[in-house]
């Protein structure tokens, strides 16, 4: 592709679902660059056919693989699948090493089936934006299902995955805790339980282990609200998953009729506009204060002045000047 | 905001010799990239696909079983008929000289046999995706 190309000259590309538009544009829109900001708002426009799944659930609970086998039966129905999948950067280096795609390889040369892999970057690497921005790429360029992958870990992955139309969380046995998602703190945020590896002798233990805990009211829902399933699954013998794609089908539907998915859908849009915001706000004005922050840190250390009022004075001043225009480099256009 | 440079690592065909690549695997994300493995056993029609839905600027081959004549060719055709022309293809393990200038004449920027230090690979991509500029 050329390099030359204006992100908006990438959409109508992405609309006839041209696989290296698409891949690019989810770049640019990764990099967060003000320049694919006119080509994001089209795609926003253009969005919103694809009914988008959230999995999480704890390192090594069967995630990846669970997709992929939903996403073979997904495609045997005619469905064309998106998969975002999102594995933590190293603390570190900030590099990251994206496994998830290798668990889905059976379905790697299927023009139906699109995978997005994505690093977290930190808390400041505008990861959610860019993720259900890479959702609304996918669903424009002919996706009607598009499966987001997180690990349950930190508030990003997890915000992002409740920011689906169906959240899964899945819990695995044999891995200590008998669930793991309470350790997790995600177990409220599921309108599908899956218990994986139901191959496993340990998984039945599991699975009596959640269903008394759901019934004993840890979310207690009303009449007339979705009712929470709990489904086994095994990607070894294929258990499960044509029951889990009924589930999902069902809070589907619940979504579109119900009062509650109404709700549902305006929560979804206020958590992606605050998060767009936040970007923007570190994008214009995070370099200016954080180089007009250096001088001052010599008054805090001999406390001549305290943090709030150093803190306001800094951001007084940095919303008043104009915004930094340094952008990154590699997505500046040519 | 800079983004990583992002590279997809594969393995064609029967080869099963995988400690070359993760060694480099690892290399690489302790570099700051991000690095997206393909698994034992792709075709390079799988491997094309994998690179240009990931938009990965470089695209790593590593291969011990010395069919990369066939292997490079074919990943050359497939990535200029989609369009992905400003891939960066780069290929390590274990190959005799004359194939190594021959890979390199079709089109393969580099290649980065056995006992190449890992500074020595991270330093060379970073180097080529410099080269190529802003995309
Ligand atoms: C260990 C080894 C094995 C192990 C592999 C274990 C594993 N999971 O990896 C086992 C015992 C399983 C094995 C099996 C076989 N092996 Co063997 N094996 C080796 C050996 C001794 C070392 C390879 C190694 O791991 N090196 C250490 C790593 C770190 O180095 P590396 O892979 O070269 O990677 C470095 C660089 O090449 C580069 N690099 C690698 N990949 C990439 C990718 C990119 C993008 C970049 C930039 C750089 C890069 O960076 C790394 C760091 O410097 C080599 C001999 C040799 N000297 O290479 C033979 C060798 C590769 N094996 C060989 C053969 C023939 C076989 C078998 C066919 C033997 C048999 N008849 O059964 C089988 C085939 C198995 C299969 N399915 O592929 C031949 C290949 C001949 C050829 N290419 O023409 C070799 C060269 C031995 C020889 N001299 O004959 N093997
Ligand atoms: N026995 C059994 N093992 C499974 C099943 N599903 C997945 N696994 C294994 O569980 C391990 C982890 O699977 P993944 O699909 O990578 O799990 P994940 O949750 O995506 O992992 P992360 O993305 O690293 O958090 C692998 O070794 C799989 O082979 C299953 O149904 N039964
Ligand atoms: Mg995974």
């Amino acid at each position: 592709m050329s390099r030359a190309v204006a992100s908006v000259a990438l959409v109508d590309r992405v609309q006839a679902g041209e696989p290296a538009a698409i891949a690019r544009l989810i770049s640019r829109a990764e990099s967060g660059a003000a320049e694919v900001h006119e080509a994001l708002a089209r795609i926003y426009k253009l969005a919103g056919a694809a009914h988008v799944i959230g999995l999480t659930g704890v390192p090594g609970s069967g995630k990846s693989t669970l997709v992929g086998k939903l996403t073979e039966k997904l495609r045997a129905k005619g469905a064309k699948v998106g998969i975002v999948a999102i594995d933590p950067s190293s603390p570190y280096s900030g590099g990251a090493i994206l496994g998830d795609r290798i668990r889905m390889s059976d379905m790697a040369n299927d023009p139906g089936v699109y995978i997005r892999s994505m690093a977290t970057r930190g808390a400041t690497g505008g990861m959610a934006r860019a993720a259900l921005d890479a959702v609304d790429i996918l669903d424009v360029a002919g996706f009607d299902t598009v499966i987001l992958e997180t690990v349950g870990v930190g508030q990003d992955e997890v915000e992002i995955v409740r920011a689906s139309h169906t959240t899964i969380v899945v819990s695995a046995p044999g891995l200590g805790d008998e669930i793991q998602a309470i350790k997790a703190g995600i177990l409220e945020i599921a309108d599908i339980h899956v218990v994986s590896k139901c191959d496993r002798s340990d998984a039945n233990r599991t699975l009596i282990d959640l269903k008394q805990m759901l019934t004993l009211g840890l979310r207690a829902a009303a009449k007339s609200a979705w009712q929470l399933p709990v489904v086994g699954t095994s990607t070894v013998s294929g258990q499960g998953i044509d029951e889990l794609i009924v589930a999902i089908e069902q809070h589907r539907r619940f979504g579109l009729e119900s009062e509650a998915g109404q709700q549902r859908r305006l929560a979804i849009a206020q958590f992606r506009l605050r998060k767009t915001a936040d970007n923007l706000l570190l994008d214009r004005f995070g370099a200016a204060i954080a180089r007009a922050s250096a001088p001052l840190a010599a008054k805090l250390m001999r406390r001549e002045a305290d943090p709030y009022s150093l803190a306001n004075e800094l951001l007084n001043s940095s919303l008043l000047r104009e915004p930094d225009h340094e952008q990154d480099p590699r997505s500046k256009i040519a | 905001m800079n983004s990583p440079i992002r590279v997809l690592l594969a393995k064609v065909g029967l080869d099963g010799h995988d400690r070359g690549v993760k060694v480099v695997a690892r290399a690489l994300r302790d570099a700051g990239m991000d690095v997206i493995y393909s698994g034992l056993h792709r075709t390079p029609d799988e491997v094309v696909t994998a690179a240009i839905q990931e938009d990965v600027d470089v695209l790593g081959v590593s291969l011990l079983s010395g069919v990369q004549m066939t292997v490079f060719p074919k990943i050359l055709d497939q990535l200029k008929k989609q369009g992905a022309d400003d891939m960066i293809v780069v290929a390590g393990g274990v190959m005799p000289d004359e194939d190594v200038a021959a890979l390199k004449q079709m089109g393969v920027k580099e290649v980065m046999l056995q006992d190449t230090p890992p500074q020595a690979i991270i330093d060379t991509l970073k180097k080529l995706v410099a080269e190529r500029g802003p995309r």
